[in-house]
Order: C-alpha cells, then structure tokens, then sequence
C-alpha cells in the first residue's frame, strides 16, 4: 500500500478549466500526475451516471471543474449543473461516498495556477481516503 | 368513507353521462380485502362499481403520462402532486383531466394489518370513526386507524389535493408538528462506513424486479437507464454494486420530482424502504433550494432553473 497512487478521473469544461491545464502544462507548473482528464462541452454536459460510472470502473476520486458562475460559454449550463452536482453530491455521501471522494471546483482557463494548485488539494484528499472501496463493479459486464 | 364512495360515484356518473370525459380513474374493491385496485370506469353503469376507503394507497397518476383521451381522476394530496409535476413536464395537459379530489386522512399499510393479525385471514374490513374492524374465520378485531398508517402518510404534510376541479368531501385539516426527517438525520449522523453498511443492509433482499420503478408515477422514461445497453450503464445483475448503482439513480432520477407519496414502497414484495434514498433528496432540495414538490403550477421544477445565489459550499 506504501506506493499506492490513486486515480482520479477529472471531467473538465472545455472553455475553462480545460484550458486552465493546458495553460499550467505549457506554464511548465507542476501538478501531480494522478488525474486523467476527460474534456466535456461544459460543465453542464456532465450527467451524473458519468462520475457513477467512473466510480464503478474503481477510480479513486472524481473530480468536476468547470467556469465560473457567470462566465459559462453557453450562458447558463454551469449553474444548472451547479444545483444538478449540490444534490448529487448529497446523495453519495449519504450513502456512504466518503466526503472528498467527489470534489468540484471553478476554474478559468487563466487560472494555470489555481488549476495546478486545485489538482495538488484534489489528490492530496484523495490519497488520505485511502483507495476506494465502494461502489466498484468487480463482476464483468454481462448484456 | 360511504359518503366519499357516494360521491365519486355520483360525479363520475354525471362525467361520463354528460360525456365530459371519456373515461374515470378511480378504485374498486380488491378481491381480497386491503386490496383496491384501479379501476377505469366508462360508462355510467361502471361508475357505480367503483370505490372508497383507507386502502386506496395506489397513485392513480401512474396512469396519465402519454394518455390522449379526456381522463376524470380521483386523487388524494399526492397524487394530485403528482399530477402537478406531470402537468409542468408536459406529459399530460391540465385541461384534459378532470380531477376529483379526495382529502385523504392517509392511507392504510396491509403489510402492518397483515403482521398484526399473525397469519389469520381477514375476510372484511370496514373503517368507522378512526377504528378498522376486520373479521375472519372465528375472529373479529378493532385495530387503532392511526397505528396503521403507511409510513409516509404518518408523516405527510400536504393532505389535500393541490389541484382539483370537484372535492368528493370537506378538506381536511392538515398535519402540524410532523417531523418529516427523523430518519434522514439519523443516517446523516452516521459515519461514512455506518451509512454504507446500512444502504447495504437496506437493500440486500432486493431482486430487482422493479416494482418501485413501475409503481412511481414520475417513473416514464421510454427508456429506462436500467434498459439501456450502448453504453450500458448499470448491470442487469443482483450483483451489489449494480443493486446499488439502480437503487442510487433511481432515486436521484427523482431529485426535485418525488412527492414521496409512497407508491415505491407499498410496491416492493420484499419490504425494502426504498423511500430512504428519495426522502434526502427530498429534504436537500428543500434545504437548498426552498422548493417543495408539486405544489404550483408556476413555478419551475428545481432541476430545470437555477438562481445566480445557489448555495455552493460544497465547491473548491
């Protein structure tokens, strides 16, 4: 367990927090190499079976960023999403997703620093749950 | 309860006379007894066949989504919330139904009454000023109305229909000083273990038949999630984890919808309290967004607005 390295999967907006790491990378910032991204439209694109699928496929941690309220490229998507994530969120740790697992932030895409910043508290949370245990489909899919 | 029986016969016999609709919703009596089923009357002469009394728990407006023809319906408080979110998500128009409204002093649970009476086989029940007297074969017992109210009913704080176009009796007064989430904080005062063990706990006997999902009025996708392959996003198995992932969106499918009017519960064969899941999205969505199901026609439902002040403590 002392090398173990946890794998978070990290949904981000393509007009903010996409372009927020892609500013951290050619910025040259450091940020920890545990995320895997997975570009979205938009926050607001995100449906939840999405982070509960991750989550089945035993990642260790979500992660959600899009723009800041009032800066969606679509208006209003990320205040949809916002209440959307509120109450999905909710539920999880209810019913026992420990607080961390799922984690959302506002990042624009000139915020290199805060990005690199947000991916350190992200995994640093992540690696003190431990791995996941919970919610992961160990039986291969049948049809 | 005679008088209610009256008069939903009385109305649906003048709506279907006059042709004012095609045909009534309502409930006859069951075969057996604490056992109304739906009843879809069409003539006059049907309408004398159907029925009230404290075991017409089924919501009725499970059977308006999609429905074309002009529909006259009996609905208690809340089912006539639940028409109220079908009416805002387009599936059913508010002028082709005519609502009959039931003030409702809840509905009966069979499977407490079934318990109490400890295998012995009730023939009849009849309800009178708060008591259910019910014989059998050699026994006749008085049980107390209020100790066998469905759990939600006990606890329900909207009584009346929230829409109608006719009442079949006076309104009733509502329920005061009910503490509508004493078992949400209960889990909520839990550890992240605890909670997990305990919505193991909860739906370990489930065989996924999903009778909580037919039962439930909201529930009419064309296609479920559960059904769907490409990408498939929950397992067809008892597996756990798939129990689990079909309970979890079960529930949240129904964030800002559910009226909790209990139709999940009643429905499953194996006693799952199913209403656990929806009951913390019903009191977030309260909590978060000061919005309480079903009960204008004006407003937005929850999910489909948003207001520039939303909380947002949970992010970073």
């Amino acid at each position: 367990m002392a090398d173990w390295e946890p794998r978070i999967v990290a949904f981000l907006c393509n007009w903010c927090s996409y372009g927020g790491a892609d500013l951290a990378g050619v910025s040259r910032l450091q940020y920890p190499a545990n995320i895997r991204i997975i570009r979205v439209p938009c926050s607001g694109r995100i449906n939840p079976k999405f982070i509960l699928a991750a989550l089945r496929h035993g990642v260790d941690g979500v992660w959600v960023s899009g723009c800041h309220p009032g800066d969606c490229h679509y208006i209003e998507g990320n205040y949809y999403a916002r209440r959307k994530f509120g109450l999905l969120k909710g539920l999880l740790e209810h019913m026992g997703i420990e607080p961390g697992r799922i984690q959302f932030s506002w990042i624009s895409s000139a915020e290199a620093t805060k990005f690199a910043e947000t991916a350190r508290t992200v995994v640093d949370r992540v690696k003190a749950i431990g791995p996941a245990r919970h919610f992961i489909k160990r039986q291969a899919e049948v049809a | 309860m005679h008088a209610y029986t009256d008069k939903i016969r009385e109305i649906a016999r003048r709506l279907l006379s006059e042709n004012r609709v095609d045909v009534v919703i309502g409930y006859r009596r069951g075969t057996v007894p604490f056992m109304n089923e739906p009843y879809l009357a069409k003539t006059p002469e049907q309408a004398d066949r159907l029925h009230w009394d404290g075991f017409c728990g089924v919501n009725l407006a499970n059977y308006l989504p999609r429905r074309t023809d002009r529909v006259g319906i009996v609905a208690k408080g809340c089912d006539s919330r639940n028409m109220v979110v079908q009416i805002l998500e387009n599936q059913i128009p508010r002028d082709h139904l005519y609502i009959i409204g039931a003030p409702c002093k809840g509905m009966l649970d069979r499977k407490k009454i079934a318990a109490e009476l400890q295998g012995k086989e009730a023939l009849t029940a009849e309800e009178n000023d708060g008591k259910i007297q019910i014989q059998g074969k050699g026994f006749q017992v008085d049980l107390d109305r209020q100790a066998f109210l469905q759990e939600n009913c006990a606890i329900c704080i909207h009584r009346n229909p929230v829409i109608y176009d006719e009442l079949a009796g006076d309104l009733v007064t509502e329920q005061m000083d009910v503490d509508r989430y004493a078992d949400v904080r209960q889990v909520e005062a839990m550890t992240s273990e605890e909670r997990w063990n305990h919505f193991d706990q909860l739906i370990h006997p489930c065989i996924r038949c999903y009778a909580c999902r037919n039962a439930c009025p909201q529930c009419y996708c064309p296609t479920c999630f559960v059904d769907e392959s490409t990408p498939q996003w929950v397992g067809k198995t008892v597996d756990p984890t798939d129990t689990r992932t079909f309970h979890f969106l079960r529930a949240y499918h129904l964030a800002g919808r559910c009226t909790d009017c209990g139709a999940c519960e009643r429905a499953c064969p194996v006693g799952i309290k199913v209403r656990q899941f929806t009951k913390k999205l019903e009191k977030d969505v309260l909590d978060l967004f000061g919005y309480e199901v079903g009960l204008s026609l004006e407003d937005r439902p929850p999910l489909d607005t948003f207001k520039p002040e939303d909380p947002e403590s949970f992010i970073m």
